[in-house]
Order: structure tokens, then sequence, then C-alpha cells
């Protein structure tokens, strides 16, 4: 697939000297979803301002869509909607008027049944005369998604979208974003929350301390990543493991009526079949079987004490 | 260019003064008019005609610099200051605009305003003194060119301020104190000869005398001078700005 952002050894050190990005490099497909998953402070939001042009980078270079982000930062800049991390908004602006405003910023003709429609989609319709003060946080955060959309963008940046947003309204806001990868905008999401990233991200690019860690899909990361867990539940409670499972990674649960084998899914042998077959002969009867995948959580968890 | 987003910045900035009507318009529509009252009737009637002007008329042009300079420099200060401190500067930031398409936007809303305020003040005066301007076409030209200058003044003052503090400090200290020691109730001559010397180094001297040669034909300072040394200040703005912009607005990091 093509690429549309091609970022290239990409460094930031800000005027106090601190190290915020080390030799970033990556690239973003076109129409997918990735999202960037990191702690606070890992750069995120570093790395979304300067291809957004509102931190210069100290070396290295980024282009969208082939425009060279400082070069040609008409070109780059008017394809980028960005939503930014923090409710940055003109509290005594009305919600259509500020709306229009970004669309002129960026060099659009008027277009007031776009922003309607744009506004209806995102439920804010209903508001549109209100003043940004009067707005609750979430509502607040749909106030920036539609001025980020309003020039209708190609790649659309969200940095940390669902911070603050309740449960229900993260939910509809996985399902915006759904929709707009469906119209053929290219998404980058930046959070800390790993089930934002499982849910909706095709692709996943772990950041921690200025550094890239890893970028996969999402669903191979887990795979290749990803310590699994067979449950066993038994028919009759044993009392202590048999003499010929002592040697099997195994922990008795639930009074003895259940049994939990951690293995590795990377590996080729996992052990499963010979520990079925002990079991077997043992006497042990089986009443239920289920494996549990470990979760983004886990993974990142472990990605990011490695690189302590 | 992009057209659309000066005109969007520039109706935004408007926008703001019409929100705050009281504030951009009634308010120095007021206090010139205290003066007017206070300085012009009051006052003035006691004082005796300055190269044969009326005292009260002798202060038009003085004050209209001086409420031209402060709403200025206040207008642009705060246009560019206010999303710096609310953190919407983002969105200039990151549109696909050029320094110079913001300033326009900026300083060219914030001089229309104190045009706006300039002009409404002139009707004002015209209600308490006899009001004739002998060169009018020089006189709008002085009026604008003051406006724009100023305004990229403020805008430069609102670029380098990191608080609401240091944005007052500017007008506050230096312009107000500049603008009343710069003859805009008096003339040089009434000095004393040490003061008057000292005068000279006062650029906002040469402001409002060229303004009051474009009211009466006469001043204490050659017109070219007043002209040339407005310009020159102009310059200095022009320049100030687009360092500060190339390193960074003062606001990217
Ligand atoms: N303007 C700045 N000056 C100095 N350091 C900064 C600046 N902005 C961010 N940082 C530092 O850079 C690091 C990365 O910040 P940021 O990109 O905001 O991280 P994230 O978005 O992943 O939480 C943090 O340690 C932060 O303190
Ligand atoms: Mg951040």
């Amino acid at each position: 697939m093509q690429n549309i952002v091609s970022i290239k050894n990409l460094t930031k050190i800000y005027d106090n000297d601190f190290q915020a990005l080390r030799d970033i490099s990556l690239d973003i497909k076109k129409n997918e979803i990735i999202a960037l998953l990191g702690p606070n402070g890992a750069g995120k939001t570093t790395l979304i301002s300067i291809i957004c042009g509102i931190v210069i980078p100290t070396s290295g270079s980024v282009t969208v869509d082939e425009f060279d982000i400082i070069k040609d930062y008409r070109e780059t800049r008017s394809q980028i909607g960005l939503v930014p991390q923090e409710l940055s908004l003109e509290q005594f602006e009305y919600v259509f008027n500020n709306v229009s405003y970004t669309r002129g910023l960026y060099g659009k003709a008027p277009n007031p049944s776009l922003i309607k429609k744009i506004l209806k989609d995102l439920s804010l319709w209903d508001k549109r005369n209100s003043r940004i003060n009067e707005l609750s946080g979430g509502m607040k955060r749909r106030v920036l998604i539609a001025k980020a959309l309003s020039h209708e963008p190609s790649v659309l940046f969200l940095d940390e979208p669902s911070a603050g947003v309740d449960v229900e309204l993260r939910q509809e806001m996985w399902e915006t974003i759904k929709d707009l990868r469906k119209s053929g905008v290219t998404v980058i999401l930046t959070t800390h929350y790993i089930e934002e990233a499982e849910a909706i991200a095709d692709r996943v690019a772990v950041i921690n301390k200025g550094e890239l860690l890893v970028v996969d899909n999402t669903s191979d990361l887990v795979q290749s990543m990803g310590q699994k867990t067979l449950l066993i539940d038994l028919h009759d409670a044993i009392e202590s493991l048999p003499l010929n499972l002592k040697n099997y990674n195994l922990t008795v649960l639930n009074d003895g009526l259940s049994l939990s084998y951690n293995y590795d899914s990377k590996s080729k042998q996992t052990g499963i079949t010979s520990l079925l077959q002990d079991m077997k002969e043992a006497g042990l009867r089986l009443k239920d079987i289920k494996t549990e995948q470990s979760s983004l959580e886990n993974i990142f968890v472990e990605l990011v004490r490695e690189n302590k | 260019m992009n057209y659309y987003a000066i005109r969007a910045i520039y109706l935004h900035e408007m926008d703001r003064m019409r929100r705050t009507i009281g504030q951009s318009i009634l308010s120095p529509v007021i206090s010139t008019s205290l003066y007017f009252i206070v300085f012009g009737s009051v006052i003035g009637s006691m004082i005796p005609e300055l190269n044969g002007v009326s005292y009260g008329s002798f202060i038009v042009p003085g004050l209209l610099m001086l409420t031209l300079l402060t709403q200025s420099i206040s207008n642009s200060a705060f246009g560019i200051f206010f999303p710096k401190f609310t953190g919407s500067i983002y969105e200039v930031l990151a549109a696909p605009i050029s320094s110079l398409e913001v300033i326009i936007g900026f300083v060219g809303a914030s001089a229309t305003k104190s045009l706006i305020v300039g002009i409404i003040i002139l009707i004002t005066a015209s209600f308490f003194v006899e009001l004739k301007i002998q060169y009018p076409i020089l006189m709008l030209f002085l009026l604008i060119l003051t406006c724009l200058t100023f305004s990229l003044f403020g805008f430069l003052i609102g670029l380098l301020s990191n608080n609401f503090e240091q944005l007052q400090v500017v007008p506050l200290i230096i312009i107000t104190p500049l603008v009343f020691l710069g003859g805009s109730l008096y003339t040089i001559e009434m000095l004393p000869e040490f003061w008057q010397k000292v005068s000279y180094f006062n650029p906002v001297v040469y402001l409002i005398n060229g303004m009051r040669w474009s009211f009466y034909g006469s001043s204490d300072i050659n017109i070219f001078i007043s002209i040339i040394s407005l310009v020159i200040f102009l310059i200095t703005c022009i320049v100030g700005v687009a360092i500060v912009i190339s390193k960074g607005y003062g606001i990217k990091n």
C-alpha cells in the first residue's frame, strides 16, 4: 500500500536540551488507522506537532504525500487536520463560526452546508449557536474534531482523542473515526489507553522515551509477542498436582477445579499436546478448555520494561 | 497568497471588536470627550490662542494621536497574545499560512479598529470645538500610517509577551508618558529650554506635530521630518517582527 506520511530519522531536542525524539523513522500507509502508543512524556505530541508545523524539528525529515513539511508547508498542511490534546479553544466564540474560521485559515472558500454536515455528524448541530464555554468537555473535544475536519483533510491527527471522554462517548468517537477511515481519511492517533489502540488501530507504533520500539499490525503484535494462557476446568477437584504433571508450568485454581497453563504462542512446541496426554494418563477428566490471549497492555508493559 | 486565511483572521479579529464594542469604542470616546470638556472647554477658555488656533482645537491632533497609538498597540498586542494565552494559536501555526499573511490579518484588523476609533473621535471632537483640517489627504495618510505602524509595534509586543503584565507594561510605562510629554496638550516652545531639547528625543513629538501640521499648517517640527521619522519607525517595527518570526514567533519550539 502507498505511504502517505513518511518520517525519516527525526530527532527533536528542545531549547532546554531535553531530547524528546530519537531518530524516529516511520511510514504511515494511506487510509490506515495507526495508533502511537506510549506513556506520558514519550514524545507522541512532539512527533505530531512536528508533522503539523507547530514544533520545529532538530534534524530529519517528514514528507506528506511526497511534499516536504517545511519546504512545501502549504501543500502538506492543507492536507492535514489536527485535533490537539488540550482543549485549546477561545471560550467566547460560537461553535458554527469557530468551525468556519478554521476552514478559512486553511484557505478554503466558505461552505456552510459542509460545516452543517460535519456538526450534524458529530451531534453538535444543536449547539451551533452556543458559545464554547457553554459546552461540556466531551462537546469541546468534538468541536476540535469538527474544526480539524472543516477543511476536508486527507490525513487526520488525533492527539489523545479519548482523554477526559467517558466510556460511552469513547465508543461513539471510535465509530466516528472508523467512519472517517471509510471515507478515505488516514488517521493517526496517540493514546496511552491500550484498549483504544486494540479497538480501532490497524497498526500500532509503540513509543517510549522518544524512541520507536516497535511498529506492527495490531493483531500480529498481539500474536507475535503474546503469551497465551490455557485454562482447563476439571470435572472433579484435585487436592494436589499428580506427579507426572509436576514438570509443567501449571497453577491450580478454583479449589482444585481448574488448572491454568502459560505458554508462548510463538514457540514451535507449546507443550499442549503432551500436557493433555499426561493429564489423561493421570486420570483427570476435563470439563472445559479455553485459551486467553494476553492483551496489548501486557505486551506494552513488557516492551517498556525491556527499554529501561 | 492564502486570501481566505487573511480574510478569516481579519474577520475573526473584527468580530471580537464587535463583541466588545463598549471596550473597543465607547471607552476611548468617553475618555476623549472628558479631555475636551476639561482641557478644551474649561481650562482652554483661560488659555490664549496658540499660533492663531484656540486651545480646544489645538489639542485635537494630539488627543487623536494619543488614542490612535494606545488603541493600535493594545488591539494588536491583545489580538495575538490572546490565542497564545488560550492555546488556540495552534491552528494558526498549523494552517497553510505564511507569516506575512498572519501579520496582514492581525495588523490589518487592529489598524482598521483604530482607524474607526480615530474617526469617531474626530466626529466627537467636532461637537466640542471648531474643527478645520487644512490638508485632509495628508491627515488621512498620517492617520493610516500611524495605525499601521503602531499596530505592527503592538503585534511585536504581543508576540514577545509571556503574560498579561508584560503585555501592559510597554503601553503603560513607555507609550503613555511619551504621548503626554510629546506635546499633545502644549507646544514645545512653552517648555523651559532644557526640556525643549529633551523633547526632541521623544519620537512621539514628531508624530503629534506631523498630525497637527496636517490640521493647521503649522507645528513645532518640519512636516517632512515628521513623516520620515514615522516611516523609520515603521521600518524598525517590520524588521523587529521579521526577526522575531524567523526565530519561531516566540511561540514555536
Ligand atoms: N516545549 C517544551 N520544552 C521542553 N521540553 C518539552 C517541551 N514540550 C514537551 N517537552 C518534553 O518532551 C517530552 C515529550 O513530551 P510530549 O511529546 O508532550 O509527550 P507525550 O505526548 O507522549 O506525553 C516530555 O518529557 C516533555 O516534558
Ligand atoms: Mg501528549
